[in-house]
């Protein structure tokens, strides 16, 4: 999970704009619930080895 | 064959010639006045008015040759009599197809065929078959006055021996070496149409005609054909007149009585064929003339491969068990559904809603897909559905929607005969899809470039009288840097197609994406290190593409399989864009696709995340669609995709499966994981034709339909959809719509589907690609590509024509990121994985044919190099492993790979490829990074512990109890 979010932050952080925003927009597009739980989970734990623009994100995510 | 043709089919007689386009001529023929474009044969006008000029040596779907001269004709003012095949019409012109002279010449070419043709027309295989046989008939010929002089000596090629016993060195063997034809010398009449037809429409020049006159033959070149460069594609013994060259089948069984349209369910190409039938049996496979997709070319596996129907392994009773430690009990079809409903729902009951879900399958129809989703959305109440499109061309639909504004592919397959410079990227056509790469050939000889991206040397690099004019070798893994490194040079030296792009791209975005890749770090230069590409040849491919005039691009697996899959598709798109390259013939962005219905699955909504037409199903709108016709609310978050399906199994939260016409034991990448997965759950359905690998781990087995059971649609890749029809009644007693309909009500939906047009009509209602199709207009039209609907209502056969479908094309930067699968010193090699004609993805069937004749087992191709340090020779035993697992298999030494790659197929349970690969996945859409795996090889003396109790497990759970009665 925390590489399959680093490596969507690594796309969108090579993008215009906000990356934060577009990373929250795209797991709640493609991710369920419970994988969105999981990386709410995972980062309040301290989400080791997440890149920070996930840990802004997952704030954002639905 | 009188042919009994269901649907009732345009015009599919043998018109002498191939169409022509040009400005029209009018002539007379026999009285009557006709017109045809400009250099049309006098035959084939002939043949417009329905007048049959006899003829041996031509044939539709070849050039005419001219060398029989059955075909002579009288022309006011011209002396002689002309061969009516290669004399193309003039204006005015005043033709007499029968006169007594040109009688006179029929019946004495015809006699001297005869001659020398054996006249055993009653046992004959061909009888009521061929060519020759009618011919004889049209021209009248009744009796042949040539014999063989009486003293011996022989003047014809069929027969073994004289009266006295003397060989004769004419006479040759029939050759059977082929699984599916034969090859019979002494009735061939050398009308040269094989040899025309492997050049012409096949492209692979495996046959000649050796020797001369009386001595010339058809020759492979080598012993046989087994042994040639024969594809077997089976259009020599289309083209053949005579029973030379003949369908084993028709020698056994005879010729068929009826024969109905469908489509081949083998690979994204969808050609069209005929079935023909005596009753209910299939005899042949012919591939249709008027089918868009192939224009009556077909590849081994369509045309030949269809006996996995009858194999004995093939499963036709419904089986249960309750643990997958016991063997499966056989149950009719009642017990076995209400015993998966009961299971389904309570497993609902214990765990949530969302703790099931279902697999859709890119080789059922359109409509059996639409159910199976359906089932999950509307009867399930969750999203949790996905498909094995995850693990192929997923990213091609994410990275074309948001760059383009749909996942289509933009071209038909005709398009290619317009194209000047075509660029393949990761695609192996000749194996893959081999119907197309003979079109693309075709265009090749005529004239058209080649680039051809890929780190093998696959055979469309070089191959007979077809070479491509670059090939950029590049390390896998690399392919985003390499082509943001060709628009690097696109836009550096000015070869942008501007007023294209201002006309219809954000200028933005172009500017920023302009600025991004003019960076000289993305210059062939800079990135040569990591890609391994040749500076110079990749200015030389740009340069190319870029000015070459229509260039098109193609790509396949290669490209969406990476963790950079989806980047890459964006790349390609930009690609197009930049050099104004869409939206008109001989252009595009064509992803080829590998299943049947891979396109179709894809638009039939079996992702999580959206509802059939691409619709994402956080939009309530959408949903209020569906909603509306299916009676039950649908949940507005994304559901589960296969990996994570897997990944909440392990951890106790997903339950069931219902896996429709799928083997992701063997497909889907990290077997273990796989296999854990499954193992974790408390009720898989597997629904399929045989007990596959997935059923080792399954509680309930449903016998699965083929596609000559059941009636339907595939969508191939250009988005045609082509009509499924029912040839035979189902051996298993239920098409697999019947079958998921009746999961589906025995969990209360009440579903009431009684043919699959019905279910057509629900999907036209509620999508809009899809608003104009129904089995009458597919009846009418043979096939339609979608978009379908009021402002397309014959379908679209070229997308974005008049500007992009969202808007302005956007650019996307394509930043290269290195994948994380990254060699080292215990792993130093990298693996790539691929495909081969006569095999089909897992194998579940070609390997159930004679097919298994060309492709025994996967090998590991490996360099020379990389063999040497290793001691390694060629058919060794060698041990392949990864981080994730390690397999073994023999080696095959070849240069077609370079140094440091090594490449497989997956096709064979036995080797399991993919307990190597890993389960890095493209970032956007999880589709498996398949191409690239770090690898070691070392010697090895046979299969691995792990394949030893894998076939243990697969033998003990595939253990069936005799049925209790
Ligand atoms: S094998 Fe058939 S098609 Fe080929 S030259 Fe002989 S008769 Fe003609
Ligand atoms: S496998 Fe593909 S190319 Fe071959 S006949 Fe079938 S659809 Fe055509
Ligand atoms: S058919 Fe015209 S020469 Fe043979």
């Amino acid at each position: 999970m925390v590489h399959m979010a680093n490596q969507i932050a690594t796309f969108f952080k090579s993008q215009p704009g906000d990356a934060t925003e577009k990373v929250a927009s795209h797991i709640g597009d493609f991710w369920e619930p419970r994988m969105r739980d999981q990386l709410r989970d995972y980062v309040n734990q301290g989400g080791a080895g997440l890149d920070r623009v996930v840990v802004e994100a997952a704030a954002l995510v639905r | 064959m009188k042919d009994f043709i269901f649907p009732p089919m345009p015009d599919d007689r043998d018109m002498g010639t191939p169409v022509k386009e040009g400005k029209p001529v009018s002539l007379i023929i026999d009285g009557f006045e006709v017109t045809v474009p400009e250099g049309t044969s006098v035959m084939r006008a002939a043949a417009e008015l329905g007048i049959q000029v006899p003829k041996l040596c031509a044939t539709d779907s070849l050039e005419a040759f001219g060398s029989c001269r059955l075909c002579t004709v009288e022309i006011e003012g011209r002396r002689g009599t002309p061969a009516s095949c290669t004399t193309p019409v003039t204006e005015g012109m005043v033709v007499s197809t029968q006169s007594e002279k040109v009688r006179r010449i029929r019946k004495g070419v015809m006699e001297l065929y005869i001659s020398d043709h054996p006249l055993d027309c009653l046992t004959c295989s061909a009888n009521g078959d061929r060519e020759l046989q009618d011919m004889a008939g049209a021209v009248g010929l009744r009796d042949v006055r040539y014999k063989a002089p009486e003293d011996g000596g022989f003047v014809n090629h069929f027969e073994a021996r004289n009266t006295s016993g003397e060989a004769n060195p004419e006479w040759l063997p029939k050759d059977d070496s082929n699984p599916y034809f034969t090859y019979d010398p002494s009735k061939c009449i050398v009308c040269n149409r094989c040899v025309r037809a492997c050049e012409e429409v096949q492209g692979a020049f495996a046959l000649t005609i050796e020797g001369r006159g009386f001595d010339s033959r058809v020759s492979v070149g080598t012993e046989n054909f087994l042994a040639s460069d024969c594809v077997s594609c089976g259009a020599c013994v289309q083209a053949c007149p005579t029973a030379t060259l003949q369908e084993k089948s028709i020698i056994e069984m005879g010729t068929p009585d009826r024969s109905v349209v469908t489509t081949c369910a083998y690979c994204g190409v969808g050609c069209s064929f005929k079935a023909e039938m005596q009753g209910d049996t299939l005899v042949r496979m012919v591939p249709y003339k008027h089918g868009k997709a192939n224009r009556g070319h077909s590849c081994v596996k369509g045309r030949f491969a269809w006996g996995y129907a009858n194999h004995k392994e093939r499963i036709l009773n419904p089986m249960i068990r309750d643990s997958i430690d016991e063997p499966w009990r056989e149950v009719g079809w009642e017990e076995a559904i209400g015993f998966a409903a009961a299971k389904m729902r309570g497993l609902q009951e214990t765990y949530g809603r969302k703790s099931i879900g279902v697999i859709t399958s890119s080789r059922c129809t359109n409509e059996e897909t639409y159910l199976v989703q359906k089932l999950t959305r509307a009867v399930f109440g969750n999203n949790n559905t996905d498909t094995c499109a995850r693990v192929c061309h997923s990213p091609t639909g994410y990275g074309l929607g948001q760059t383009f504004g749909t996942s289509a592919g933009t071209q038909d397959f005709d398009s290619v005969e317009h194209t000047d410079v075509v660029l393949v990227i990761g695609a192996n056509p000749t194996d893959g899809h081999p119907v197309f790469a003979s079109r693309l050939k075709k265009r090749l000889r005529a004239g058209a470039k080649l680039i051809v991206i890929d780190p093998r040397r696959i055979d469309l690099v070089k191959s007979a009288h077809v070479e491509a004019a670059h090939h950029l070798a590049l390390r896998p893994g690399t392919n985003v840097a390499v082509v943001t490194a060709l628009a690097h040079v696109i836009v550096t030296e000015g070869l942008i197609d501007e007023a294209f792009i201002r006309e219809r791209c954000d200028w933005d975005e172009f500017q920023h994406f302009a600025a991004f890749v003019s960076d000289t770090r993305h210059s062939p230069e800079a990135t040569a290190l990591l890609t391994g590409v040749d500076p110079n040849e990749m200015r030389a491919a740009a340069r190319l593409f870029a000015r070459g005039g229509n260039g098109a691009i193609y790509y396949g697996l290669g490209v969406t399989e990476h963790s950079q899959g989806s980047t890459t598709v964006m790349s390609i798109a930009n690609l197009a864009m930049l050099t104004g390259n869409v939206g008109r013939p001989g252009v595009g962005v064509n992803p080829l696709r590998g299943q049947n219905n891979v396109q179709g699955s894809c638009d039939m909504g079996s992702f999580p995340h959206e509802l059939p037409g691409y619709r994402h199903v956080k939009n309530a709108d959408v949903r209020q669609m569906f909603e509306a016709v299916w009676g039950t609310p649908i949940d507005p978050e994304p559901g589960l995709r296969i990996p994570n399906m897997l990944d909440a199994a392990v951890d106790g939260t997903f339950k069931g499966l219902y896996c429709q016409g799928e083997d992701i034991l063997q497909s889907d990448p990290d077997t273990k994981h796989v296999a854990a997965g499954l193992a974790a759950m408390e009720c898989v359905i597997v629904h399929d034709l045989f007990l596959n690998e997935t059923a080792n781990y399954a509680h309930v087995f449903l016998p699965g339909s083929t596609f000559l059971e059941k009636d339907g649609t595939f969508t191939n890749a250009e988005r045609r959809i082509n009509r499924v029809r029912k040839v035979m009644a189902p051996r298993n007693g239920y098409g697999d719509w019947e079958v998921t309909q009746l999961l589906a009500n025995a969990m209360g939906a009440g579903w009431s589907y009684t043919h699959p047009s019905q279910i057509m009509d629900e999907i036209a209602a509620t999508t809009p690609s899809f608003a104009g199709v129904d089995y009458a207009l597919l009846e009418e039209k043979g096939s339609v590509q979608w978009p379908c609907n009021a402002a397309h209502p014959e379908g679209t056969p070229l997308m974005h024509v008049d500007g992009f479908v969202r808007g302005k094309g956007r650019f996307i930067v394509t930043e290269y990121v290195a994948t994380d699968e990254k060699t080292g010193p215990r792993f130093p090699l990298l693996l790539t994985t691929g495909r081969i004609l006569s095999q089909y993805n897992v194998g579940a069937q070609t390997r159930r044919t004679a097919n298994t004749i060309w492709h025994e087992a996967d090998l590991l191709e490996i360099h020379p190099h990389d063999a040497e340090n290793r001691g390694l020779t060629d058919g060794d035993w060698v041990r392949l492993a990864s981080r994730a697992g390690e397999t073994t298999l023999k080696a095959k030494v070849t240069d077609r790979v370079s140094p440091g790659v090594v490449y497989t197929t997956f096709h064979h349970p036995d080797t399991q490829a993919n307990v190597i690969t890993t389960d890095y996945s493209d970032w956007a859409t999880n589709c498996p990074e398949y191409k690239v795996t770090a690898v070691q090889v070392s010697s090895s003396n046979g299969p691995t512990d792990w394949q030893e109790d894998y076939a243990a497990q697969a033998e003990r759970a595939r253990r069936i109890l005799p049925a209790a009665e």
